[in-house]
């Protein structure tokens, strides 16, 4: 196994969530009716021509920027051409050697070490309609029949291409599931496995480790989830190995990732390469992206998950925290960004967030209870804990209030009598009571029975309602014993 | 005279002051039709019915004192490849035989809603495809001046219409020659503007980097306002110039002197038939005696432009017609798998001619051949844009015959098919170029058959070439009509 590297690239095709089609006013919807969102241009009737759908572009160059692209200022949409039922001019409007975005890259971390993954190019295409094979649990060669649904024909279709940076499964689906993340984030796409609105291919070659020259690549398909990529991925490698260390040689084809199997099957195509006859589509003029234009896109960008996992580190959390505050919910973690401006402890804040206010804003989720919670509120409970006004598990009580819309930290805290008393007047006429009446424990005390002095401590706390910081109960009491 | 050979400018005073209505002009056309169908067949559908109820709706509303402007009421014929909603469009093949679009062409909404009267859809080569409408899976058109001879094409059936009088004006599409080479041969004229001023919205697309809709008219000015009815910039049209069509009446009538006139060495010689050649330099001499100033002109990429076109032409028309498998619409040959059905469908459904193009441009786009053939084709087309723009740094207008010979007979070029695209020698650098260009009857040969001379102007130069197109048709005082337009009605 060690004597051969795996090398692998990830092509993505990502479904934007536009309002309408990508060359056509027909609404991008899902699950719906058959056939009711189609129009003459997506049905590729005879005579109808395509318009471009310019949000569609700008959400590209969103993408792309995220990637760290270059974003082209002229780029040109050409037809791929083949014939395949549900592509309804049996051509694809796609890009091919002047794409929108080029030459990016995007951090990754995968067992704990952090690779940097090329980005070659992410291009504007169209998705094909939906082939619906019946009699055969889906399969085409087996169908007696196949229906055709055009809603998804002419969805705008983002492909990413990524360069051959990846040597693992494992950092195949880092990959895959960062980029999925940043997709969400950007907020151009549902990104949704399970409903097809992200798509996953792999080129998976191997070769002798420490040579340079790429082995044969084999495409595979068809994998439904991060896990089965990363199987699917898992299982071609060992293939390979496989065929090549008995003598063999990989072939160059599309392979299907069969889950139930375990394994990825040959497509049994005719295809050596296909030869898609690209040109440029004369229905459509260039693409011009003025500076301006990617410039305002770069402003409108939010915060990059790598990025923020950055900041996140510089403030002082550990991986560990870094990774579950990374994967909070969006308007947790901007509850946290506003306590730390206003000077709250970033550590504490983040196991806050982490731990119960998570858990209280989940309890709230499943019972669709409004949360209230604002940055100020975690800097002012943080800062109460710290300042001994609050004990931690009083503090947990003012949380629970604060979410239940009670108001701030310290108004939760006085009408639930929660705050500490911290008067050293107060706390010393309860000690004094408790020794006036307990003469015999202290002697015990002060003949080295140390366990009794947690029995003053208690007695004192309870004289005080249990309000009393015990730390300063505790350093008052040795005070007056000893 | 019957209305069936009024101009539409003349049909339209007779409209407005109520001495014909706009269902005697269809039925005038209609009975014309009576006559010249069953020898000509320029109309693949007559739309009768739906014809009479636009033109009574027409009368009613200028009746009620709405006009919709000069083609209200107007009869006129619309080549079978302009998508037309309710009424059959088939290409003139039978992969569409009996195909209904759900939707109006720009073009033709832009006709319905100026008032125009839809007399029906003519006969065209399969897809555009040819130069003298036999390629049509339903029949050829014939040649009204003489019914053994071509019209031209690929819009002979519109050409052949207006000429005999089945409609007062028709519309074609223009890829290589396809309006003014059938009007040339028709005795009609033919305009081609420039690329993107009519939006190609529901015509169905040949080469859609060339295709352009134009009018087909009596005269020069009947063009004008058929074109002006239907230019303009159409969002639903990528490709259609968004800015303003050109003003072209003000100097419509301001004669040819002062304007600077290139004749195309190129377009003239070997090939060209004497009584063309003749026509076209009686022509010159007579604009030059009132002013003109002609300056022979060298586009040596001219000689070029009839192989980049059947290089880029094709290549376009292989994509543009895969949508054509039997899946959707159309015919459909069944097989054991889909791959098979689409194979026979097509093998059925198109004629030799679409193969041979779809073959022809699979080829050039053909991994190893695209650089060769393609590719080369492209600059090539560069090339020869860049020469016409400079050209038109020294003179305002090109002139050339439109069609190297009159109308041939039927079968004389259809077992050779580079003899057939050399009747579009002449037409096809504008398509190439995206310039607008028109053919105008200027005489007769000796057999009684229609010379057309071509004028042509530099990008969006509609302006001068209408007015020069103008100049030429009033000099050649043409007003002959077949004698088959005389029949009585």
């Amino acid at each position: 196994m060690s004597t051969w590297e795996p090398v692998i690239g990830i092509e993505v095709h990502v479904e934007l969530g536009t309002a309408s089609k990508m060359f056509c006013g027909c609404p991008v919807v899902f699950g719906d009716q058959p056939n009711t969102a189609v129009c003459p241009t997506c049905l590729g009737l005879p005579g109808a021509l395509p318009v471009t759908n310019g949000t569609a572009i700008e959400w590209l160059a969103r993408i792309g920027l995220a990637l760290h692209c270059r974003i082209a200022p002229f780029s040109v949409f050409h037809r791929k051409n083949y014939f395949y039922a549900d592509v309804p001019k049996n051509y694809q409007i796609s890009q091919f050697d002047l794409p929108v975005c080029v030459d990016g890259w995007l951090d990754v971390t995968a067992d704990g070490e952090e690779i940097r993954v090329g980005i070659e190019r992410a291009h504007m295409e169209e998705d094909t309609g939906k082939s619906l094979h019946q009699g055969s649990g889906g399969r085409i060669h087996a169908a007696t029949s196949t229906l055709l649904d055009f809603n998804r024909s002419g969805v705008p279709l983002v492909e990413i291409v990524s360069r051959p940076d990846l040597r693992s499964a494992a950092q195949a689906r880092a990959y895959a599931q960062d980029l999925r993340a940043l997709v969400a984030e950007l907020g151009v796409s549902d990104a949704r496995m399970e409903e097809g609105s992200i798509r996953f291919d792999a080129n998976v070659s191997v070769r002798p480790v420490s040579t340079k020259e790429l082995g044969t690549k084999v495409e595979i398909k068809n994998m439904n989830s991060f896990r089965s990529l990363e199987r699917a991925i898992g299982s071609e490698i060992d293939r390979q190995i496989g065929v090549l260390e008995d003598g063999g040689a990989v072939i160059q084809e599309t392979r299907h990732w069969d889950e139930e199997v375990g394994a990825t099957k040959g497509m049994r195509t005719k295809e050596g390469s296909s030869d898609y006859r690209y040109f440029t589509e004369p229905d459509l003029v260039p693409l011009e992206m003025p500076a301006s234009t990617v410039e305002r896109i770069r402003t409108d960008l939010p915060e990059l998950p790598a990025d923020r996992r950055h900041r996140f580190g510089q403030l002082g959390l550990d991986s560990h925290l870094v990774n579950v505050l990374s994967g909070s919910d969006p308007d947790l973690r901007r509850v946290f960004d506003e306590a730390v401006a206003l000077g709250a402890d970033p550590v504490i804040s983040a196991n806050w967030i982490t731990g119960e206010v998570t858990a209280v804003f989940r309890r709230a989720e499943a019972s669709k209870a409004e949360v209230r919670i604002r940055g100020s509120d975690l800097a002012e409970l943080v800062m109460m804990v710290k300042q001994g006004t609050l004990s931690s598990s009083a503090a947990k009580e003012a949380l629970s209030g604060v979410m239940a819309g009670e108001g701030s930290p310290r108004e939760v805290a006085e009408a639930r009598d929660l705050v500490q008393v911290s008067d050293e007047g107060l706390i010393g006429a309860a000690i004094d009571q408790v020794l006036a009446a307990n003469a015999e424990a202290i002697e015990r005390l002060r003949g080295g029975e140390e366990k009794v002095l947690g029995f003053l401590v208690g007695q004192v706390m309870r004289a005080t309602g249990g309000k009393a910081d015990p730390k300063l109960v505790n350093a008052l009491l040795r005070q007056r014993i000893t | 005279m019957s209305l069936a050979d009024l101009t539409i400018a003349e049909a339209g005073k007779q409209l407005r002051s109520g001495q014909a209505t706009s269902v005697d002009l269809l039925e005038a056309v209609i009975e014309r039709a009576s006559f010249t169908e069953a020898q000509l067949h320029c109309y693949l559908t007559i739309d009768h019915e739906g014809a009479r109820k636009a033109a009574e709706s027409a009368d009613r509303e200028l009746a009620a004192g709405t006009d919709r402007g000069p083609l209200h009421g107007i009869p006129l014929a619309l080549k079978d490849n302009f998508c037309t909603r309710g009424m059959t469009t088939t290409c003139s093949s039978q992969i569409l035989a009996g195909y209904v679009p759900p939707y109006d062409a720009t073009v033709v909404s832009r006709l319905r809603s100026g008032g125009a009267v839809i007399v029906g859809k003519t006969n065209l080569d399969e897809f555009a495809m040819g130069s003298s409408t036999e390629n049509s899976a339903f029949g050829p058109t014939r040649n009204p001046w003489d019914p053994e001879r071509v019209p031209g094409g690929s819009s002979g059936g519109s050409a052949a219409a207006v000429a005999v009088g089945s409609a007062l004006g028709g519309f074609g599409s223009d890829t290589g020659g396809s309006i003014r080479q059938p009007a040339s041969l028709c005795g009609v004229v033919g305009f081609k503007p420039t690329y993107g001023l009519v939006s190609r919205y529901g015509l169905v697309a040949f080469a859609s980097s060339l295709d352009q809709i134009g009018p087909l008219a009596r005269n020069v000015g009947d063009a004008l306002t058929l074109f002006e009815a239907v230019a303009g910039h159409d969002p639903l049209d990528s490709t259609s110039y968004p800015g303003p069509v050109p003003e072209m009446r003000s100097d419509l009538e301001a004669g040819p002197k002062g304007i600077r006139v290139g004749v195309v060495t190129e377009l003239s010689g070997e090939g060209y038939e004497p009584a063309v050649s003749t026509a076209m330099a009686e022509m010159l001499n007579r604009l030059a005696a009132d002013g003109a100033e002609l300056v022979e002109v060298s586009l040596p990429t001219f000689e070029l432009a009839l192989s980049c076109y059947y290089l880029i032409a094709p290549a376009e028309a292989s994509a543009n017609l895969a949508r054509f498998d039997g899946v959707r619409y159309g015919l459909r040959v069944d097989g054991e798998t889909v791959e098979e059905m689409m194979a026979r469908t097509r093998a059925e459904g198109f004629g030799p001619e679409v193969i041979r193009r779809i073959l022809l441009g699979t080829y050039s786009l053909s991994a190893g051949y695209y650089d060769a053939f393609y590719g080369q084709a492209n600059r090539l087309r560069t090339k020869l844009i860049r020469e016409i723009a400079e050209v038109h740094e020294r003179v305002d207008v090109l002139v050339s015959p439109t069609s190297p010979t009159v109308a041939f007979e039927l079968g004389a070029k259809t077992q050779d098919p580079l003899a057939m695209y050399l009747s579009d020698v002449c037409t096809i650098p504008a398509d190439l170029a995206g310039t607008p260009a028109i053919s105008v009857p200027v005489g007769l040969d000796h057999q009684g058959l229609p010379i057309g001379l071509q004028v042509m102007a530099p990008a969006l130069g509609e302006a001068v070439m209408f007015r020069m197109a103008r100049a030429v048709e009033e000099r050649a005082g043409f007003t002959a009509r077949p004698a088959m337009a005389g029949l009585p009605t």
